[in-house]
């Protein structure tokens, strides 16, 4: 019994002792929230810090959760980066006054004006688009054309969709308020909610597994993870990539939906200098390039290569809508979502 | 309902009813912090909530609580009756094998169930294959709904009902059911009239607890599109960006919390007994024999084949045949989980019995109270107690900056709001109900007849704490720390929000992958969870049998 509790109070101890490690302003050394998963994130962070001898410490987590940190601690944040996907969360987190303005020739001469913040508090680091995936057995092509087209009774029982929880769609929807205003937007989702096979759940990949399994026959899906399925060596991926097309979606009007993961410097920064030269590391070339490669994103640097899987997709015009817009819109676009009955 | 039984001296009893009221506040305060939220107004986004979703919110989290009620009792007290009075084969492996489901995260559970059922998975291809049907030609259950996730619940919840149930029926004196029969009660009858409302009390703890968990559980109801209080309280909160709203929504799940807390109360208010002494008896087994024998074996076998080797082989499969991972990184992240795992529970029992004792020795309003608030933390989502809390730690953090600022020149940082400190104190926010609830139990069965009988007979105070209290209050302490260990190795939101600069467990490790959508990838991670959990609860475990039996 004392033995045990020997054991328990050593480690007790050893959690305690790293209490008294608060994170102080230094020179070499930049801190980071990021919303980005470690995987999607640390090893680039280690090849900055191989580069630069910058020390990276890294908090991962849900981005929502992470803004309200910043928030709440305020300008005793530890935090120097925030790093986040969608647009629409960059957007929240300036609205929230937890990022500061930043003058980089670099960053404004890689990134496009559309895919950074007006105000330079955020810049994209890659690029996704939301578009239509569909069941090449049962969907010609030709039938398929816009994000509206969708509500047409003619896809009744044929579409499978993910939670209206999800930011993609949230996003989307957002985009769509943009185009074409509240009364239409809320038409359209009552009856492209109509058209479900099933109740939402499950992620992506769950939906674009419906698709090729045969319970629905169109899906909307983020690039990304059909990119993944398409890299991956296991059969069954390998048939889904053969059996689901990808459509890009209103080509003939404002473009296919696309959103960024980005990053802003924190207005707690201690080590701002550190921060933006990180941020720039990023938007590099060679990090581009990972991104494509490792992650089936889109490069938000123009004449970055796209990976060859990407390639394969085609091009395709995409929606230069301002994407702070997406934020502005976020709360309107769940509401109208609650309203369509769209769970 | 006791007094001063075994410390004399009143000075002692302020002493320890002070400290229990000032621990109990200062968990109480991220619960108050979220309830002073109901005076902030938001009056726009509740009518869109009343008129769209709320319903739906309320609706199915009474579903979830009733079917997971239901679910959990089925599965809990039947094998904890035929695990402590009858023995058939398997018996021994069972009474400890029952709990392992307790180390499997419920939104692990989850995953692994819908790769295996899903209408792209294994099951329901073979079913295609073999008949030639297509989707929506035959009936299969869909695992993704309100069934699904009352199942998934139910399987990974039961060990609460059984562990203290288990205790409950371990506990009874047999001579009692031996009479019961000698005056002609046929079995049955002994154990539907005489040793379940006899267990009642545990049974019930074990319920709330596990409902407790349901009601905080946000993985597995948001995996599988299950709209809920909890799910609900995330969408206002992030999707409406109405952090006032969420915190109202929260402060109504605490209402539900305040029902259920009432429930335990007036289910104990009835019978207030104390055990036998005789109970280090070695109870008498009956002995199972034929179909009898059979049946208690699938009884005890259907929840473990379920709950823990099905699961468990899936996820096997996965992180053998398909998983990438490095095995390198496992060895940090096991350790960090452990380590935080051990330290809640260390720090949980301790606080539990510094209350626990408080209470039985002076039973003041104000301890009552204050132990009640701090144990509603337990059915709160982990992220509205982590926010609860970084609240007034950042605003400690802000006025120690202040002052080190100006009288010496320097700056701390965040000491409490940044540091592991904060996700300890979130942990015992949210556990401190599992470790209180085990330990008053386990000392509210000891007669305070004993303790004065001890210190009639010249025993000083603390020579009865350690020759009465310390034996009898084994269980219930081994108990509270194994459960506390096991639910800080699965916790999630809170530990995502609050834990400091470059340190991982294996619960987030498992989450990042899987909230990628890369479930295979996530199977080592959440393996190596079972894993760390399954050595303490086969320990644990067999330690509490050996001081039963």
């Amino acid at each position: 019994m004392a033995n045990r509790f020997g054991i328990f109070a050593l480690t007790a101890g050893t959690l305690f002792s790293s209490f008294a490690l608060p994170v102080l302003a230094d020179s070499d050394l930049v801190n980071v929230y990021s919303a980005r998963k470690e995987a999607l994130i640390k090893p680039l962070l280690d090849k900055f810090e191989a580069e630069t001898n910058i020390v990276v410490n890294l908090v991962t987590g849900n981005a929502d959760a992470l803004l309200k940190r910043l928030q709440i601690e305020g300008s005793a944040s530890p935090a120097d980066v925030f790093i986040t996907v969608d647009a629409g969360r960059l957007q929240r987190a300036k609205d929230a006054k937890v990022l500061q303005s930043i003058t980089s020739e670099t960053l404004d001469a890689a990134i496009p004006a559309h895919l950074r913040d007006t105000d330079r508090q955020w810049y994209g680091l890659s690029q996704r688009a939301r578009t239509i995936f569909y069941a090449k057995d049962k969907v010609d092509p030709a039938q398929l054309s816009t994000y509206e087209d969708l509500a047409d009774p003619k896809w009744k029982g044929k579409i499978c969709s993910r939670s209206s929880n999800n930011v993609y769609n949230q996003s989307l929807v957002a985009a769509m308020l943009e185009a074409n205003g509240t009364e239409q937007t809320e038409n359209w989702a009552k009856g492209f909610v109509k058209n479900f096979a099933k109740p939402p759940a499950g992620g992506d990949t769950d939906q674009l597994r419906a698709v090729n399994a045969g319970v629905c026959d169109l899906t909307l899906a983020n690039t990304y993870y059909f990119g993944r399925l398409a890299n991956s060596s296991k059969d069954a991926d390998k048939q889904l990539v053969n059996n689901v097309g990808v459509f890009w979606a209103n080509q003939d009007d404002r473009g296919t939906h696309v959103n960024v993961s980005g990053a802003g410097v924190t207005k707690a920064s201690k080590n701002k200098e550190n921060a933006i030269k990180l941020i720039e590391f990023l938007t590099s070339a060679e990090s581009q390039k990972w991104y494509a490669e490792v992650n089936s994103e889109y490069p938000v640097v123009a004449g970055s290569d796209v990976s060859s899987v990407l390639r394969e997709f085609g091009d395709f015009k995409a929606d230069t809508v301002e994407l702070s817009k997406l934020g502005e819109n976020n709360r309107a676009a769940v509401e109208l979502m609650d309203r369509a009955g769209w769970k | 309902m006791t007094t001063q039984t075994f410390s004399s001296t009143a000075r002692n009893i302020n002493w320890l009813s002070g400290s229990a009221v000032l621990i109990a506040s200062i968990l109480a305060l991220p619960v108050l912090v979220i309830c002073a939220f109901l005076f902030a107004g938001s009056v726009d986004v509740w009518s869109h909530l009343f008129s769209t979703v709320l319903g739906d919110y309320v609706g199915n989290s009474l579903a979830l609580l009733i079917g997971v009620s239901v679910g959990v009792l089925l599965l809990g007290v039947p094998p904890a009756w035929l695990t402590s009075v009858c023995d058939f084969p398997g018996r021994k492996i069972f009474t400890w094998a029952l709990l392992l489901p307790l180390a499997v995260p419920a939104y692990i559970i989850a995953y692994t169930y819908t790769g295996l059922l899903d209408f792209a998975g294994p099951v329901q291809s073979l079913i295609r294959n073999i008949t030639g049907l297509g989707y929506g030609e035959y009936y299969f259950f869909e695992i993704r709904s309100l069934g699904g996730a009352t199942v998934m619940l139910s399987l990974v919840l039961y060990p609460y009902v059984y562990l203290l149930s288990r205790a409950a029926f371990l506990e009874q004196s047999s001579s009692a059911l031996e009479v019961s029969r000698t005056l002609g009660y046929s079995r049955q009858k002994a154990f539907f009239k005489l040793a379940l409302p006899l267990a009642r009390p545990a049974i019930i703890a074990g319920l709330t607890l596990a409902l407790m968990e349901t009601l905080a559980d946000y993985g597995t109801v948001q995996y599988f599109g299950v709209a809920t209080f909890t799910t609900g309280i995330f969408r206002t909160f992030y999707g409406l960006g109405d952090s006032a709203a969420a915190a109202q929504l929260a402060a109504m799940l605490l209402g539900f919390v305040v029902l259920l807390i009432l429930l335990e109360k007036y289910s104990r208010r009835q019978i207030k007994y104390h055990a036998n002494n005789e109970q280090r008896k070695q109870p008498k087994l009956v002995q199972l024999s034929g179909m009898q024998a059979t049946s208690a074996f699938f009884v005890c076998l259907l929840p473990v084949l379920f709950g823990f080797l099905l699961p468990g082989g899936v996820l096997l499969n996965w992180a053998i045949t398909q998983a990438e991972f490095n095995p390198q990184d496992f060895i940090e992240l096991a350790w960090n989980s452990f380590t935080l795992a051990s330290a809640a529970a260390v720090l949980a029992v301790c606080l539990a019995l510094i209350l626990a004792y408080a209470r039985r020795m002076n039973d003041h309003k104000r301890v009552r109270t204050s132990v009640m608030v701090a144990g509603m933390g337990y059915a709160l989502p982990g992220t509205i107690i982590a926010i609860g809390i970084l609240i007034p730690m950042a605003w400690l953090d802000h006025q120690l900056i202040n002052l080190s600022s100006e009288w010496f020149g320097f700056n701390p940082g965040l000491i409490f709001s940044g540091t592991l400190f904060a996700l300890l104190f979130a942990y015992m926010v949210r556990f401190l109900a599992v470790s209180l609830g085990s330990i008053q139990t386990g000392l509210d069965k000891i007669k305070p007849s004993v303790d004065s009988a001890g210190r009639s007979l010249g025993c000083t105070p603390t020579q009865v704490l350690k020759r009465i209290h310390v034996p009898l209050m084994r269980s219930s302490v081994l108990t509270a720390l194994l459960i506390v260990f096991v639910d800080v190795l699965k916790e999630l939101p809170a530990t995502l929000i609050l834990r400091p600069f470059n340190f991982n467990t294996l619960a987030v490790r498992a989450f990042e992958l899987a909230s990628d959508e890369r479930l295979i990838d996530a199977a080592p991670a959440s393996l190596m969870i079972v894993a760390v959990g399954l050595l303490p609860v086969i320990l644990l475990s067999r330690s509490i049998a050996r001081g039963k039996e």
